[in-house]
């Protein structure tokens, strides 16, 4: 048992070596969190377990056994008010082609759960595990500084 | 043997510069149609995005025609407009709809967008690529939104009883002032509709000092859905009773399967099926390998770990970059093959210099290493198939399945999902036709995904290449001489590789009394593309680093001596929007150079360099401001860019675009490279491939543009060529270290 976005999910008949990236997308239909690398080195993947950002692709579900998952999709709050940085990224404009951004997104929310003002230190660390091809990154920092600024939920 | 994709190239990129910068398309009045859409359905204009064809008008005047190339103003006040490119990020589909918003004087909150249709009859060419999406449809999606707004404003003069010129719009609405009446357009929309479609020609379109919309900053219209996860890419789609599959091909190309341990993979857990496809040997369409279909795509993945496949490799790729590498640098003196142009003696200019300068310049293959992995939908249902694609070319993709699955074309249904990056690389659409290879022996939609490693290992690679230099310059410091070998690759023997042809007109040879270009080809196997600034991108490099070296050879400043090149302001023939003009060129170049705070003191260790490039019909400079410490490492304080494209669209749009070349340009430049030996390419992931993080990022990037008349042209390209030897440049001014090989990393200089 496990839950995704507040909702209990049963493992059975799920390989327990199966990585999370693929039960959420393939098993659930939440296709927010992306398949880029399947190493742990992109981010696309990014979910967080209990508040904390991991790497779904690298997750094997039975890791997650009893656990609270958040995806993208949760990211905002029930009543459909976007989190602060989803609101940020809409108005900076910080998406190119977007297939990173959700993973991003999802660390850098744990990021400010964490560090309500962060430096840019602070960015660089919490987001450097992230790959944009596109190369949004000034925008991300932007983004990031103007939902700190502008308190988070 | 040859499965080159050259020829496809050639063709795909032909269409691109063929595309009219200018505004030289010929309207008829049909390129504009009314619809009468069911009643009450307002006012519905369909127009064509391409070239007025005799289809396209047949297909307007059906009678059952769909409306399909169309913008509609519903009673409600809502107004549809299609966007007819792929989204590939390069933000087509926010700017399309902006531009015939614009001209309608539509309020932009009161726009909805969606994705067009695949249909070229309609809509003309769909394909993005080449940065021409805007320059080839500005005329048409202007003179649409302008004839909505005339039927609009007629509508409510004709209401009021007062003439038009007396009329006014704006935000959606006709406004009388002398009344004080006001109209909104959806209200007018059936009255609109009623009316006959004005003849394109009585059209008065806005100046650019008009402009409500274009040139101020707009999100992008798919940002909401980007942001909350919403399945809009290949990759996220879904239908009840899919399955998913894998496909292994030959890591040395032109390998053909023997056999594998089909069997044992059967047996594996999920594995439905596993087949061996011989393909037709094309690598743009289906190469030989190995499908698995599996009920996830885990496990379809872990299937393909476990397949074992005996490869027949007797006339599969052989290349070595290395052995490549050593074979052009042993060539690189002598003079080309084959000679591409030729000005004036430059063998008498170069012997009668003061002083004359050699060099020689490479850099290595790189794959597109979009961040979406190649993908493809499939659905094959007897006598038709249904595709979901990320690709830069859907109407190619058509034509190829079709003619793969021996189908008539009308039996192919494309449906055009948002790329995860394009870069290039989906202007070819193999994992479209192995998709559907596959699809024609599945009873099931199938979605094919490439792992990582295929996707590294089975692109279409920019393809390295060398240059020998060899230029001289007077007593004055004068360039006086100009020399180029450029040594690049062939798969036939004949034509250079795609994207690995280099123009007779190539920066600064059109300007100089006594120049000379010559080329090589050595023999390759490895499949080449388009890479985001095809060509450009590389040459862009050697080019501007070695003018950098002739200033500071003859002890004058680049940014003089780069200007003394350009000359007097001209156009460099053909005298289009879309030729070098030289007068912009020297405008781009004096604004960077002002912005960045060119010949000011800096401190202790800090370099600047410039450098420019004109590509994609764009004018761009760049000065860099880096530091490079004893360990050799080196850091990105600012990159200053000023660019020339006409008019902006949409400017967060064009900010973030050039942003973004730039911080790809400076990724590709520091790191990044693949090896290929006994025809494989070696990198398979990010770890071997490491792609710039926002820790290494400048941490400010300044974009200027100098807005104009002249026709608008793309921005998804032409501000990456001069990064690379802005920032090499920048690093010799620096530390004295001059790189005149690609990536950096290879000469112990890391970021
Ligand atoms: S897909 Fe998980 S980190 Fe790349
Ligand atoms: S926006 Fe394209 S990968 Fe980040």
């Amino acid at each position: 048992m496990f839950k995704v976005n507040g909702t209990e999910h049963s493992l059975d008949g799920i390989d327990p070596a199966t990585p999370l990236l693929w039960v959420l997308r393939d098993t659930l239909g939440l296709v927010g969190a992306k398949y880029g690398c399947g190493i742990a080195q992109c981010g696309a993947c990014t979910v967080q377990l209990n508040g904390v950002p991991i790497r779904a692709c690298s997750t094997p579900i039975s890791a997650i056994d009893g656990q609270s998952i958040t995806t993208i999709e949760g990211l905002a709050a029930p009543d459909g008010k976007l989190h602060a940085l989803q609101q940020a990224w809409i108005d900076y404009d910080v998406a190119q082609c977007g297939y990173c951004q959700a993973g991003q997104l999802m660390s850098a929310a744990a990021l400010l759960k964490d560090k309500p003002a962060p430096t840019d230190a602070d960015i660089d660390q919490a987001m450097a595990g992230h790959i944009c091809r596109c190369g949004t990154y000034t925008r991300i920092r932007q983004a990031i500084y103007a939902a700190a600024k502008g308190g988070v939920a | 043997m040859t499965f080159s994709a050259d020829a496809y190239f050639a063709e795909v990129m032909g269409e691109f510069e063929a595309s009219p910068r200018a505004s030289a398309i010929h309207f008829s009045r049909r390129s504009i149609l009314k619809l009468s859409g069911a009643a009450g359905a307002g006012l519905i204009l369909a127009f064509t995005l391409g070239p007025v064809t005799e289809a396209a008008a047949a297909a307007m005047s059906a009678k059952d025609f769909a409306p399909n190339a169309f913008l509609r103003v519903s009673p409600d006040g809502s107004i549809l407009i299609y966007a007819h490119r792929p989204e590939i990020g390069q933000g087509i589909k926010t700017a399309v709809p902006l531009i015939v918003a614009e001209e309608m004087d539509a309020a932009w909150a009161d726009v909805k967008v969606e994705q067009a249709p695949i249909n070229t009859a309609l809509y003309g060419r769909q394909s993005a690529g080449g940065s021409t999406s805007i320059p080839t449809s500005w005329d048409q999606l202007r003179q649409a939104g302008a004839a909505a707004r005339s039927m609009l404003i007629t509508a409510a003069a004709k209401k009021w009883g007062v003439p038009v010129s007396e009329c006014t719009t704006a935000d959606s609405a006709v406004a009388h002032a002398a009344s004080k009446r006001q109209l909104r357009y959806g209200e007018l929309a059936l009255a609109a509709a009623a009316l006959p479609v004005p003849d394109v020609k009585t059209l008065t379109l806005k100046t650019r000092a008009q402009y409500r919309l274009l040139g101020n900053r707009f999100t992008g219209v798919d940002n909401l859905k980007v942001v909350t996860g919403q399945p809009l890419f290949g990759i996220d789609q879904a239908m009840p009773g899919m399955l998913y599959a894998v496909y292994e091909k030959c890591p040395a190309v032109g390998g053909k399967v023997i056999s594998a341990n089909l069997d044992h993979i059967k047996t594996l857990p999920g594995v439905k099926d596993a087949f061996i496809l011989e393909g037709n040997g094309v690598t743009s369409d289906v190469m030989p390998g190995v499908a698995i279909v599996a009920d996830s795509t885990w496990n379809a993945f872990k299937a393909k770990a476990a397949l074992q496949v005996n490869w027949d490799e007797s006339k599969a790729s052989k290349d070595s970059w290395t052995k490549l590498q050593a074979e052009a640098k042993k060539i690189a003196k002598q003079a080309g093959a084959e000679n591409i142009t030729k000005s004036g003696d430059v063998d008498a200019a170069l012997k009668g210099a003061a002083k004359t300068l050699e060099a020689f310049y490479s850099y290595p293959f790189v794959p597109h290493a979009t961040l979406e992995p190649q993908n493809t939908t499939a659905w094959f249902k007897g006598d038709s198939i249904e595709l979901w694609a990320p690709t830069q070319t859907p109407e190619r993709a058509i034509t190829q399945v079709a003619k793969l699955l021996n189908l008539p074309e009308n039996r192919v249904t494309l449906n055009q999902t948002r790329a995860g990056g394009g870069f290039g690389r989906r202007l070819v659409n193999d994992p479209c036709c192995e998709a559907a290879v596959i699809a024609q022996r599945v009873n099931a939609p199938v979605k094919l995904t490439w792992t990582r490693e295929d996707d590294m290992r089975h692109d279409f690679y920019r393809p390295g290449g060398f240059h020998q230099f060899t230029a001289g310059l007077d007593a004055a410091g004068k360039l006086v001489g100009w020399k180029v070998h450029f040594i690049t690759f062939s798969s036939d023997g004949k034509t250079p590789v795609a994207g690995g042809n280099i123009p007779a007109a190539e920066f600064p040879l059109p300007l100089v009394a006594h120049g000379e270009l010559t080329q090589s080809m050595l023999p390759l196997m490895t499949p080449c593309g388009a890479w985001r600034a095809p060509r450009s991108n590389a040459i862009a490099f050697a080019t501007q680093s070695f003018i950098h070296e002739l200033a500071v050879a003859a002890g004058r400043d680049h940014l003089e001596f780069l200007l003394e090149i350009l000359g007097e302001p001209r156009h460099i023939p053909p005298a289009t929007s879309a030729a070098l003009n030289t007068g912009r060129a020297a405008a781009v170049i004096k604004l960077a150079a002002e912005k960045a705070g060119w010949g000011k003191p800096l401190p202790q260790g800090h370099g600047l360099g410039l450098a420019f490039y004109f590509s994609h019909a764009g004018h761009f400079a760049e000065v860099a401001e880096v530091s490079v410490d004893a360990q050799k490492r080196v850091t990105i304080h600012n990159v200053v860019m000023a660019g020339d494209i006409g008019p902006i669209i949409n400017m967060s749009g064009a900010e973030n675009q050039c942003q973004g070349g730039i911080i790809d340009g400076l990724s590709t430049m520091m790191n990044l490279q693949v090896g290929i030996e006994n025809g494989r390419v070696i990198e398979g992931n990010f770890t071997e491939y490491p792609i710039l993080r926002i820790n290494k990022a400048p941490p400010k990037i300044e974009v200027h543009f100098i807005q104009s008349d002249n026709t608008p042209t793309g921005v998804g390209e032409p501000a990456l060529p001069p990064v690379a030897p802005a920032i090499a440049n920048a690093i010799f001014a620096a530390s004295g270290i001059r790189v005149r090989s690609l990536p950096l990393r290879n000469e112990g200089l890391t970021v």
